[in-house]
């Protein structure tokens, strides 16, 4: 592929031609299409369809009765929330069990109107291009068609989706003989036949190396999957098990909320059902730009840095400019990095609109329905071919990589407009961590199947500070309200994964600021009886923070990947349990186990095979502070300290707190002087800002630095070197190197110079 | 900062409507024209990030610390000039332009409606 494929021939073809001639050569080329790839048209299209007629009516004839649509909407949200308890409790996939999926109900036209409360928001706003792309394209095709009974999937995610991973079942509800809804299912499944186990390819170079690719697919009819596709998709992942039982559980769950539908359409008709579902978009549209008229009009601008495609160290350009304008708000993100085309770490734009969406779901309106109609004033501007919104032959298994970040720079600014906005239904916040710093596996387990997946304990994201109070700690995805981090317990009856420190908070670990961000936890990670065992990590943020603070409040810091190799701990605690460190800071600085090799790195690990024994180090990330460190309450900080999550170094350098460590008792005039001799330090190291800024500015990035993106104009882009540039309206899509091909130049240039020296 | 004038608009900064300035919420201090940039009205300073974010395990033998790499991140952080209270703070790589503009509000729509509102 070279371009976006797509049904889109020219019409221009036809130029010169009568009508009849014209009408031939339009059927010729309907009925010649090479390849139905990913449709722009619904791609590129965030809004909410144009009601039908039958829809208008429906409406029309229902608006004088709130209450009636009030009782449906909410039996459908029922519906929705008890299709997600099926799932969670029916899937077999981590992500499945721990929350990372949704539920819901498309429109006849493929708007998600209704959808589970808790579980991956994203989905919210980019479940319906795959069901608008059935509409479009199978529902008149002679060959496929949609009939009573039949079973739509779905992986890809350049057809909508966040990557490959997640797994999406959708069936049509008629009523006589007319679709009035879809109702599906989407979870995060795990295992895919990616080049890596686990579904989630850091490694991955090209799209074809991150496994499963459905396009829309027919699975079943009569609702009944397809033998011969059933063994297909199994045939195409490393747990053919899984893969089956992730497909009759969303079914199952489908299936309930048909019926559910069906039970409301007999109870109440189906016009009222449609007025329903059509005036949840319509009223949740109207609502959020009530909202956003309280807002302030004006522009909030930030700079976000990604630091790793996560196979290599490089500094991404996030740029963000947000403009609230009347009831509408426009994210303008140009001038940020180019794609990768050989790297997992590009986002598809609606992908990284589904992230976005999240932002405002979750922590700016979280009291509106689950639904796009949520994002739909909401205009995201990017330029083509960037990181974030990438052509269709750049890898994406790892988007969050960008559009994590992406997120984050959004969050930054919000609060800036939100503060002073008239209407507000959350606090003010400041950036929740934003990576997900968990393992990946893949291996033999102790049943002597190939298993590969995520561990859910990614999903314990330090919170974010907040303008009332701190955040609080491992509490919730950045990707997901009410997910879970599973039991230790149960995950090692599955794999022979033992984390000899599940989940134990780190000193320090967050934002600080008037109130501070919420801890992360430590992990510390080996396994045993096994045949063969291999991790995988996907973070970005070790040497560059990832999340940040906001009005004066601090970052979480930077977090790597520890390993302490070849040793087999459990040999050698066999007879000397006191060998064993509970924090990464003690094993790595201590070093308790002889001959062993203590290694650090960015987060960015592919799968590596690991020996019995030996540790795997990752740490959760802290939430970004909130307000000046100098206001925070010493009680706070006496607090912090029995708790043992802030150090004496930081009670002492950062909050200039002077307290008596043995009994907590907090010497407040001394406090207030070492404050006070703080400001005065701060007066006396800084400048004036146009001082500091002309001392400071440089016209062009640090010869040192792999930099990509703008640097002062958005409209040209760096490809990593200051002097290689192309214009944001034309990039130029980046290679990168294997990374073993240039530690092999470098420890080749090394040996010459060495036998030069020898010589 | 009572005065019916004055619009809180960031937990440090607020707009006097009707000078249209900038103030600190903290001291009051005037930080220049609300239709400009509050920033050209405070102090900065850069900082080594592992002032802040302290390297957890040993630099001497170990690449990734827990801190970020000073060759690639600095902090910047602003302060209200007069009573130095820490209104934000930046992570840049090293020379990377300030965000001078990180706030600019349309300050003719926000008299009109604090306008509306009192009325």
């Amino acid at each position: 592929m070279t371009q976006t494929p797509t049904h889109g021939h020219s019409h221009g073809h036809s130029h010169g031609h009568t009508p009849g001639q014209r009408s031939l050569i339009e059927k010729f080329l309907d009925e010649n299409v090479l390849y139905l790839g990913p449709d722009p048209a619904i791609m590129g299209d965030h809004s909410v369809s144009t009601p039908t007629a039958r829809e208008q009516a429906a409406v029309a004839v229902w608006k004088d009765k709130p209450e009636e649509l009030n009782l449906i909407r909410n039996r459908l949200q029922t519906a929705c929330n008890e299709s997600f308890d099926m799932v969670e409790q029916m899937g077999a996939a981590p992500g499945a069990k721990w929350g990372d999926l949704i539920s819901g109900i498309f429109s006849c036209q493929g708007d998600l109107s209704l959808s589970s409360a808790g579980g991956v928001l994203v989905f919210s706003v980019l479940a319906q291009h795959p069901v608008k792309f059935v509409l479009k394209y199978w529902k008149d095709d002679p060959t496929v068609g949609i009939r009573e009974g039949d079973i739509f999937m779905h992986n890809d995610a350049r057809y909508g989706n966040i990557h490959n991973t997640d797994q999406s079942l959708f069936i049509p509800v008629f009523d006589g003989g007319e679709i009035v809804c879809f109702v599906g299912a989407i979870v995060h499944e795990g295992e895919n036949g990616a080049c890596e186990p686990g579904g989630m390819p850091g490694g991955a170079e090209s799209p074809y190396d991150e496994g499963l690719k459905m396009s829309p697919l027919k699975v079943g009819e009569n609702f009944e999957f397809r033998r011969d596709l059933l063994i297909f998709l199994q045939n195409s992942v490393r747990e053919p098990k899984l893969q089956l039982e992730g497909m009759k559980a969303k079914l199952h769950a489908c299936l309930r909320v048909k019926q559910r539908v069906e039970d409301i359409i007999r109870a109440h008709s189906v016009e009222a059902f449609l007025a329903t579902v059509r005036g949840t978009l319509t009223d949740t549209e109207m609502e959020v730009r009530r909202r956003l008229r309280t807002w302030p009009d004006g522009t909030a601008r930030s700079v976000v840095f990604a630091d790793s495609t996560l196979r290599e160290n490089v500094l991404i350009k996030i740029r963000c400019e947000v403009t609230k304008r009347d009831d509408e708000l426009i994210i303008d993100l140009r001038g940020s990095s180019p794609q990768f085309l050989n790297r997992a770490n590009n986002t598809v734009l609606a992908s990284m609109k589904g992230m976005l969406a999240q932002l405002f779901l979750m922590f700016v309106w979280p009291d509106l329905p689950r639904n796009q109609a949520v994002f739909a004033p909401i205009r995201v501007l990017t330029d083509p071919g960037s990181t974030l919104n990438c052509s269709p032959e750049a890898p994406n298994a790892q988007s969050m990589m960008t559009f994590f970040p992406a997120f984050t720079a959004v969050q930054l600014t919000i609060p800036k407009l939100l503060y002073s906005a008239g209407y507000k239904s959350t606090d003010i916040i400041a950036c929740w961590y934003n990576m997900i710093t968990t393992f990946v596996y893949g291996g033999i387990n102790q049943h002597d199947e190939f298993v590969g997946n995520v561990c859910a304990d990614l999903n314990g994201m330090g919170g974010a500070a907040r303008a009332t109070r701190d955040g609080e700690h491992s509490v919730a995805p950045i990707f997901a309200s009410m997910a879970d981090i599973g039991e230790q317990e149960l995950i090692e009856e599955e794999v022979p994964m033992m984390k000899i420190v599940p989940h134990r908070v780190m000193v320090d670990n967050c934002g600080f600021g008037k109130y501070r961000g919420g801890h992360g936890y430590q992990q510390i990670a080996t396994h045993k009886d096994t045949g063969a065992w291999g991790y995988m990590t996907n973070f970005i943020g070790s040497k560059f923070p990832s999340t940040y603070g906001i009005f004066g409040g601090y970052a979480p810091g930077c977090y790597p990947l520890c390993k302490v190799k070849g040793v087999n701990v459990f040999e050698v605690m066999k007879d000397d349990r006191a060998l064993m460190r509970y924090t990464i800071e003690e094993i790595m600085n201590e070093r308790p186990f002889p001959n062993a090799r203590y290694s650090s790195h960015h987060g960015g690990l592919q799968f590596e095979l690991g020996q019995p024994g030996e540790l795997y180090m990752i740490t959760q990330g802290g939430g970004g502070g909130y307000g000046d460190v100098l206001e925070r309450d010493p009680a706070d900080i006496v607090r912090d300290w029995r708790d043992g999550i802030v150090s004496r170094r930081v009670i002492e350098t950062m909050y200039h707190v002077v307290m008596n460590y043995d009994t907590g008792a907090v010497d407040l005039e001394a406090t207030q002087r070492a404050r006070a001799e703080e400001r005065k330090r701060r007066l006396a190291r800084a400048v004036p800002f146009k001082e500091f800024a002309a001392r400071w500015t440089q016209a062009l990035p640090p010869a040192h630095l792999p930099y990509y993106g703008s640097w002062d104009d958005p409209t040209v882009l760096h490809l990593g070197a200051p002097a290689r540039t192309c214009p944001a309206d034309a990039i130029q899509a980046v290679m990168m190197p294997d990374p073993k091909d240039v530690e092999i130049e470098r420890l080749q240039a090394e040996l010459e110079t060495l036998r030069a020296r020898l010589a | 900062m009572s005065e019916p004038d004055r619009v809180a608009i960031t937990e440090y900064l607020a707009i006097d409507l009707a000078r249209e300035t900038w103030h600190c919420r903290r001291c009051d201090a005037e930080l220049g024209s609300a239709r400009g940039p509050y920033k050209d009205a405070l102090l900065v300073c850069e900082r080594d990030p592992r002032d802040v974010h302290h390297p957890k395990i040993d630099p001497e033998r170990y690449a990734f610390t827990f801190a970020p790499d000073p060759t690639w991140c600095r902090i910047i952080e602003y302060y209200c000039p007069q009573c130095a209270t820490q209104i934000e703070v930046e992570y840049l790589p090293p020379g990377h332009p300030l965000t001078r503009d990180d706030l600019q509000l349309d300050i003719d729509s926000l008299k009109a409606r604090h306008g509306e509102g009192r009325s």
